[in-house]
């Protein structure tokens, strides 16, 4: 019931905006490092619009500050440096022609913990976006609901727009987090392991919402459920650092059903059939 | 029977009597010790204060018929057995020495086979989960009481011993203050409940029970100032407090007239503290932005200052801008205002900074993650969710600069008559008047001071409850978290 609703709801988004075209991310040999330290090395990944693109590995090599990388979240750090490209639609990233914010308003993000503003009502967290980046929207209460359907959260609260933020659940304080990335229109949505604070019920709700969303927008999606991987993602890249203290690097990039019945490198193989990370 | 379905509660070898076992290891010995100590030494003092109040006086004498009654109570325990029943189980110890048991517990042998029985027939009970479970289990919340009867008894006990510890001190050395009393009152006290405690239990839960008598007593202390201060200032205040007094200034008002108020302090309390709030706050709100949003090149240095400056004594700001402004351009309440400002600023900096500190970063973030410029995330998300915190710490400032008389008396001076306007000639304030008329020689001036003391307090309280007010109206706002 709650399926075909939302269904219903976000194929009405389709028609409502046809203009949000998603667009492709290409990295080409991104390297990184903290301080002295470098913790990834040329790593390349072309993530294909409208295709849902997993990055696994064990922990600590690399995946999230990967990702951050992507909308320019690893320069926030204290610290932190880049080389290597990263393209939007053929534009680069890193280049003069667009400023970290705007990149961040076409590049959305969900982080692992769910961080609705408190200090804002859940009508207002949906369009914090808009409001944190100057955008205008001519019809607010409609981008709520288009945004809140999207993130499969409608129907849950639709009747309690003014409470606040955190009065939510974990899994629903999320959905509302992804409702606010998507409500600025990004062409791509990150999300660094968006499920690792969430029940298994909440998971699967999320879960959906990914495959809903799939067609729709660019999506990635670092994770270490690798049944998640397998239920979500179309590709995955798999990030390794093959000996303690060097950079983590990307193994190999495939597709997901490739990946995980037949992968090209042993190791991934061990990874994704459980032998080891 | 409805014990076979759980383990013994405990293994203890006593009757399931009143008396709390000893620590394991422990001889009982100990506490026939202290008890007997504790309550000879209760007699003892009744005995001297007794002599006391019958006419004998000398420290040595009273001394001397203390200590002789103390030693008779400890040797009538001692010989008859009776009293505590500490005393009894030593007499049944001493009974046991004498048939030629050496230091053998009688109290443990009597009971020793019951619990080996129960101990050891459990595991041959029938399956133990084919018992259905008792259903007479009251299904109401247990209560559990943190303070049993036997610890008031030993709180009276250790209270009473510690008056006479107290009664001893005072008649030994003559001492007539309550407060030094009262000290040692609580010393004694401390270290008997502790022995006594301590020899039913081990010493870590004595200690554990002294640190909380110790952590309450702070606690009460502190009510007890405030309340005491508070009463003072009621008390003395309160008769002459009248609409009168909020309406009308000292201007017409001779020194042994009835009538006259405060209206001219209270107005310009107002303005000064106001201005000062009004540009303390936005300056104090930014600093904490520079300091932990911006961390800017120079945050450190500033920082360093402005703690400096929080120990700025207050005639110090006084005296700078009475050599800047005051010395040219006459007294005013808008120089008071700037004293203020300088004392309010490290205190409204360092109170934001640290509210800014509990924004989780998480919030940054994920702002920034939805395309936000900096000032913009300071604006509509660090900000707004330090709400509550700031309001609290602009309050701290208001308070810090509210009371101040010794910078007012150097910039704004005081006046007796109503002076609207802040920017020229003297204006008073309220703890100017306090301080004026505190040290004048008759009473209706006296009088009127500590009115004017109430009226301070009641404005600061009622700063207080309306600042609380509007901050829980925010956290209402945004709801809680689940």
């Amino acid at each position: 019931m709650t399926t075909m609703l939302s269904e219903a709801g976000s194929n009405a988004v389709r028609e409502m905006y046809p203009d949000t075209h998603p667009a492709e991310l290409r990295a080409t040999n991104v390297s990184a490092w903290f301080g002295k330290r470098k913790v990834l090395e040329r790593c390349s990944l072309h993530m294909e619009a409208r295709r849902v693109t997993a990055l696994i590995g064990p922990s600590g090599c690399g995946k999230s500050t990967f990702i951050r990388i992507l909308n320019r979240m690893h320069e926030v750090i204290p610290g932190a440096q880049i080389a290597g490209r990263v393209e939007l639609d053929g534009t680069d990233v890193y280049g003069g022609e667009m400023s970290a914010t705007q990149v961040r308003t076409r590049i959305g993000m969900v982080f692992q913990k769910p961080n609705p503003f408190p200090a804002m009502t859940i009508g207002e967290n949906v369009l914090a976006g808009l409001k944190l980046s100057r955008t205008h929207s001519s019809d607010r209460d409609a981008l709520i609901e288009e945004s809140l359907t999207r993130a499969g959260l409608w129907n849950e609260v639709k009747d309690r727009l003014n409470e606040g933020g955190m009065s939510l659940s974990g899994g629903q304080q999320q959905r509302l987090c992804i409702a606010r990335a998507l409500a600025v229109r990004p062409q791509v949505l990150l999300m660094d392991e968006p499920c690792s604070a969430l029940d298994p019920i909440s998971t699967r709700v999320v879960e959906e919402t990914i495959t809903e969303l799939g067609p729709q927008i660019t999506i990635v999606i670092v994770t270490h459920n690798m049944q998640q991987a397998a239920r979500v993602s179309h590709q995955c890249a798999f990030f390794l650092v093959e000996e303690f203290g060097e950079p983590g690097r990307i193994v190999e990039v495939n597709e997901t059903k490739k990946m995980f019945e037949s992968p090209d490198d042993p190791r991934t193989l061990d990874y994704v059939s459980g032998r080891f990370g | 029977m409805s014990t076979l379905t759980q383990p013994p509660k405990s293994d203890r070898p006593f009757a399931p009597g009143r008396g709390p076992r000893p620590a394991p290891g422990r001889s009982p010995r100990r506490r026939l010790a202290t008890l007997e100590i504790t309550a000879s030494l209760v007699v003892a003092v009744g005995v001297a204060t007794t002599a006391n109040a019958l006419g004998i006086s000398g420290a040595i004498a009273i001394v001397a018929i203390g200590y002789a009654a103390f030693v008779a109570v400890v040797a009538l325990i001692e010989l008859t057995g009776t009293g505590a029943r500490a005393g009894r189980v030593r007499a049944r110890g001493r009974a046991a020495r004498r048939t030629g048991e050496m230091h053998v517990d009688l109290t443990l042998e009597e009971h020793r086979p019951a619990r080996v029985e129960t101990r050891f027939a459990q595991p041959e009970a029938p399956a133990l989960h084919t018992v259905p479970p008792p259903d007479d289990l009251p299904d109401v919340p247990i209560r559990r009481r943190k303070v049993g009867p036997d610890q008031v008894v030993e709180a009276g006990v250790a209270a009473l011993a510690a008056a006479g510890v107290a009664e001893v001190v005072r008649v030994a050395l003559h001492m007539q203050s309550l407060v030094g009393l009262t000290i040692w009152w609580y010393v004694a006290f401390i270290a008997i409940y502790f022995l006594l405690t301590r020899d039913h239990a081990d010493a870590e839960a004595a200690l554990d029970r002294i640190v909380t008598v110790l952590v309450w007593s702070v606690g009460i202390l502190l009510i007890a100032v405030l309340a005491w201060l508070v009463t003072t200032v009621v008390t003395k205040g309160l008769p002459q407090l009248s609409w009168g007094f909020l309406t009308h200034d000292l201007a017409k008002t001779g020194p042994l007239d009835k009538g006259g108020g405060a209206v001219h302090a209270i107005i310009g309390t107002f303005e000064q503290v106001g201005i000062a709030t009004l540009i303390v706050v936005p300056l104090g709100i930014l600093t904490a932005v520079y300091l932990h949003e911006i961390r800017g090149r120079i945050a450190a240095p500033i920082r360093f200052i402005v703690d400096a400056m929080s120990g700025l004594p207050s005639i110090v700001a006084g005296l700078l801008i009475y050599t800047v402004w005051v010395s040219g351009h006459g007294f005013s309440g808008a120089a008071g205002s700037a004293a203020l400002v300088v004392l309010m600023l490290p205190t409204m900096t360092r109170a934001t900074e640290e509210i800014l500190r509990t924004v989780p970063d998480t919030l940054r973030e994920g702002a920034l993650a939805l395309g936000a410029p900096q000032w913009r995330l300071v604006q509509s998300v660090v900000l707004p969710t330090a709400l509550a915190g700031i309001v609290t710490a602009s309050l701290l400032a208001v308070a810090r600069a509210i009371g101040e008389t010794a910078p007012m008396l150097l910039t704004a001076f005081g006046a007796d008559a109503t002076n609207l306007n802040p920017m020229s000639g003297p204006q008073g304030d309220l703890p100017l008047f306090v301080y004026k008329l505190l040290f004048l020689p008759n009473k209706t001036q006296i009088d009127r001071a500590w009115t004017g003391a109430l009226v301070l307090v009641l404005l600061v309280l009622i700063l207080f409850v309306s600042a609380r007010l509007v901050a829980r109206r925010g956290l209402k706002r945004i709801g809680g978290t689940r």
